[in-house]
């Protein structure tokens, strides 16, 4: 074998060794069950729960509506929270049973009508009183916002029927763009693409160098004429396979399944996509050079790639609101570039003044996290 | 049975020393907790502020500056631009500049005093549906305001209907009180899970496991000494989370701390059945740490933690009830902000013993019959 390889011109041999280099790892891969668990299994798992489990729109939420008086005004306004699709409206007669529906938790929501409710219509001051259960604080804020507009619905059919109703205020007429439909899926499913992305990209790479370093097998690839360079082209060879796998059947399920719209070019996702995975290999691979053991690994993986793409890259929680500190560490995570990518290509077409700069920022980062694992390798060696 | 105890006792004092022995690990166990904790504490929140607008106001009048005035003197707004045609407003949209676009026609104040309804057009990015939304409610919010005001200042019709608002358990409607307190189960059961999976795992890994099966030890003797530390590891984690939800983020807690860390005792108990359950299947660590992952994904995302379990299809529903955090999540949210007592929370105890109670000898026939 060393023979043949010394006839081998220096390219060809090179090439020889980083194909056996990805020949092992690939076999590694195919053996263990939990690869592929991660490789397909996961994926899958990740868009069934979050195409049909997760979703922020507010349905059905159970209020119960206190009605103190029987005056067809209370009674129309009671109607309106029964017709209302996000709310399923039960009417209590008194304060204390809608209370203790609420501490039992099965109303989220008390609307209260008081007594004097119809006599203050005309000529008074008319007050509904609305409790949220703000535990979750999102969800109540929704809730609140809906009432408001089943009052607001309320009055607006009592103005069309002549009654006493104040006319001439200002009106907001909302559109929403880029997600017509008001779905939160069409936004969650976009983000899914960038969790798996970072799940298989990193948390799987991160243990592969660890593992080698725990079992010596790395000082045995040292005396071989591989390069570090080569061993690192070996080792990102397949799980860059085993990533782009992911990525297709997160797009097909997307499209197919969940009806996401995709409004920007294939070729942009699929551009946006490698470049992510390429950085979120290089950091599996960093951490696990670095660390050597695949217990602290794991760990700092899970605290530097998952997390981060879950909670800080806009993809769930909004970066702006975020205090300025927190605010600038985002700039730090490649999950924040690529959520903005995504959800451009995904559901606003290519816009090329977001994609250009976010794109550019990621090959940046990708060629210095690759020169900083080649780095962090080559010391090693010596 | 004395000498059970005892040998129970030194096998958790050796589980301790490995797992607290080596700084990496004991810095990766303590810190990150902290740390997520501070962070998400920031970030995780729905709530908005300095939400960009851009204005293509075509009316100038006084009552069009009047309204955006209001826009501007809240919190939650920041103007980003204002523009003379619609495509411009449009366009900052599409690049990101600002989240809403605001048009208001030229006829806006004629309308006002003409009595009839005047529309404003507000555009709203809503690549991330949920944030496009809350910012709207904003905007509904302080345009009611400017009518209740507009309508007494130019004595126009009745006083509009008021809709007095008040939340329950949380005043302000901040997420962070959501968010925190859910922490306590999510972070807990993270670290737990991976402990108790991987530290098995590495000694199958590393031989020492076959090494421990040939001293005087029985399969439940060394279940237990590898429960235990992972329960105490977890106890302490729970702890900082409360400690940095308190001292720093001043959320009060209205419950006892008698039944919150009886209740953590039996949800660290069911995690730790599930960790153990986990090792009993796995033969190497990069196996217990991606099955344990693959356990803790639908764990952490069906639990309502990040979406109310209300919003979930039926089935899904069914699958929380099997979910140990959707219980702790529940359970630490009702004792922290709500203060219930032990025995109304008894109805989301008893599942989490179940599910200790069915995994735990799983896990330890699974020993048994592997060391066999």
């Amino acid at each position: 074998m060393s023979a043949e390889i010394m006839e081998l011109s220096p390219a060809a041999a090179k090439r020889l060794r980083i194909a056996s280099l990805v020949r092992k790892e690939t076999r590694q891969i195919i053996r263990d069950p939990s690869s592929i668990a991660i490789g397909v299994v996961l994926p899958l798992m990740l868009i069934l729960v979050f195409g049909y489990g997760l979703s922020l729109d507010v349905k059905d939420v159970p209020v119960a509506v206190v009605v103190e008086e029987a005056s067809p005004e209370a009674m129309e306004l009671l109607a309106s929270f029964r017709l209302s699709p996000y709310f399923l409206a039960t009417s209590v007669s008194s304060m204390a049973q809608a209370e203790r529906l609420m501490l039992a938790r099965e109303v989220d929501g008390v609307v209260r009508i008081r007594q004097d409710f119809s006599r203050n219509v005309y000529g008074g001051q008319p007050e509904v009183q609305v409790l949220v259960h703000g535990t979750d604080a999102n969800h109540a804020r929704i809730v609140e916002n809906y009432a408001l507009a089943a009052v607001g619905q309320w009055a607006a059919r009592q103005a069309a029927e002549g009654k006493t109703m104040p006319a001439g205020a200002a009106t907001v007429d909302e559109r929403l763009w880029f997600n017509e439909a008001n779905e939160s899926r069409w936004f969650l499913v976009p983000g899914l693409v960038v969790l798996i992305m970072t799940l298989i990209g990193a948390m799987l790479t991160s243990l592969v160098m660890a593992r080698e370093w725990e079992h010596g097998t790395l000082e045995a690839l040292f005396v071989t004429p591989v390069r570090p360079g080569e061993i690192l082209l070996g080792k990102t060879i397949p799980y860059f396979v085993l990533g782009m796998m992911g990525l297709v059947l997160c797009v097909l399920a997307a499209r197919f399944l969940f009806d996401v719209p995709l409004r920007g070019s294939l070729a942009a996702l699929t551009a946006a996509s490698m470049l992510y995975l390429l950085i979120a290999l290089a950091i599996g691979l960093l951490i696990s050079s670095t660390f050597r053991s695949q217990f602290v690994a794991s760990q700092i993986t899970m605290l530097v790639t998952f997390l981060p793409a879950l909670m800080l890259s806009g993809f769930l929680f909004d970066l702006r609101s975020m205090p300025l500190a927190v605010r600038l560490l985002t700039y730090l995570l490649p999950a924040r570039y690529y959520v903005t990518l995504l959800q451009t290509i995904f559901l606003a077409g290519d816009v090329w003044s977001v994609l250009l700069p976010n794109a550019a920022v990621l090959t940046v980062m990708a060629a210095g996290l690759l020169l900083m694992t080649r780095r962090v390798m080559r010391k090693t060696l010596d | 049975m004395l000498d059970a105890v005892l040998r129970v006792i030194a096998l958790v004092h050796k589980e301790l020393l490995a797992i607290l022995k080596d700084p990496r690990s004991r810095f990766s166990l303590l810190i990150p907790p902290i740390l997520q904790c501070l962070i998400y504490g920031y970030a995780a929140t729905y709530d908005l502020n300095d939400v960009p607008f851009a204005v293509l106001d075509r009316d100038r009048s006084a009552a069009s500056h009047e309204l955006l005035a209001r826009l501007d003197g809240s919190p939650e707004f920041e103007r980003a631009a204002n523009f003379d045609r619609l495509a411009d407003l449009k366009a900052s949209i599409d690049n990101r500049r600002a989240l809403l676009g605001i048009q208001i026609d030229e006829d806006f104040e004629r309308k006002l005093y003409a009595g009839v309804p005047a529309e404003i057009q507000v555009l709203a990015d809503g690549r991330n549906s949920n944030t496009a939304g809350t910012a709207l409610g904003y905007v509904g919010a302080i345009v009611q305001q400017f009518n209740a005001d507009w309508r007494s200042e130019h004595g126009q019709g009745s006083p509009s209907i008021e809709v007095v608002i008040r939340a329950w358990y949380n005043p302000n409607l901040e997420t962070r009180w959501h968010m925190i307190p859910s922490l306590v189960g999510t972070l807990t059961l993270l670290q737990t899970l991976l402990l108790t999976a991987m530290s098995v795992a590495r000694e199958r890994e590393q031989g020492t496991f076959d090494q421990l099966l040939v001293t005087p030890y029985r399969p439940s003797e060394i279940m237990i000494g590898k429960a235990l530390p992972s329960m105490l590891i977890g106890l302490l984690q729970a702890t900082n989370v409360l400690l940095v939800a308190q001292l720093w983020f001043h959320i009060p807690f209205a419950g006892s701390f008698v039944v919150l860390y009886v209740v953590l005792s039996v949800f660290l108990l069911a995690a730790v059945g599930l960790g153990l359950l986990v090792s009993s299947v796995v033969a190497t660590m990069q196996q217990a740490m991606l099955f344990s992952f693959m356990l803790m994904m639908p764990f952490a995302l069906l639990s309502g933690l990040t979406t109310p379990i209300s919003s979930m299809p039926r089935v899904l529903q069914w699958f929380t009830y099997i979910n140990p955090l959707r219980y702790a999540i529940e359970l630490v949210q009702r004792i922290y902000l709500e203060g219930t007592g032990l025995v109304q929370l008894l109805p989301e105890v008893w599942p989490l013993a179940a599910i200790a109670a069915v995994t735990l000898p799983i896990a330890a026939w699974m020993f048994r019959n592997k060391l066999t």
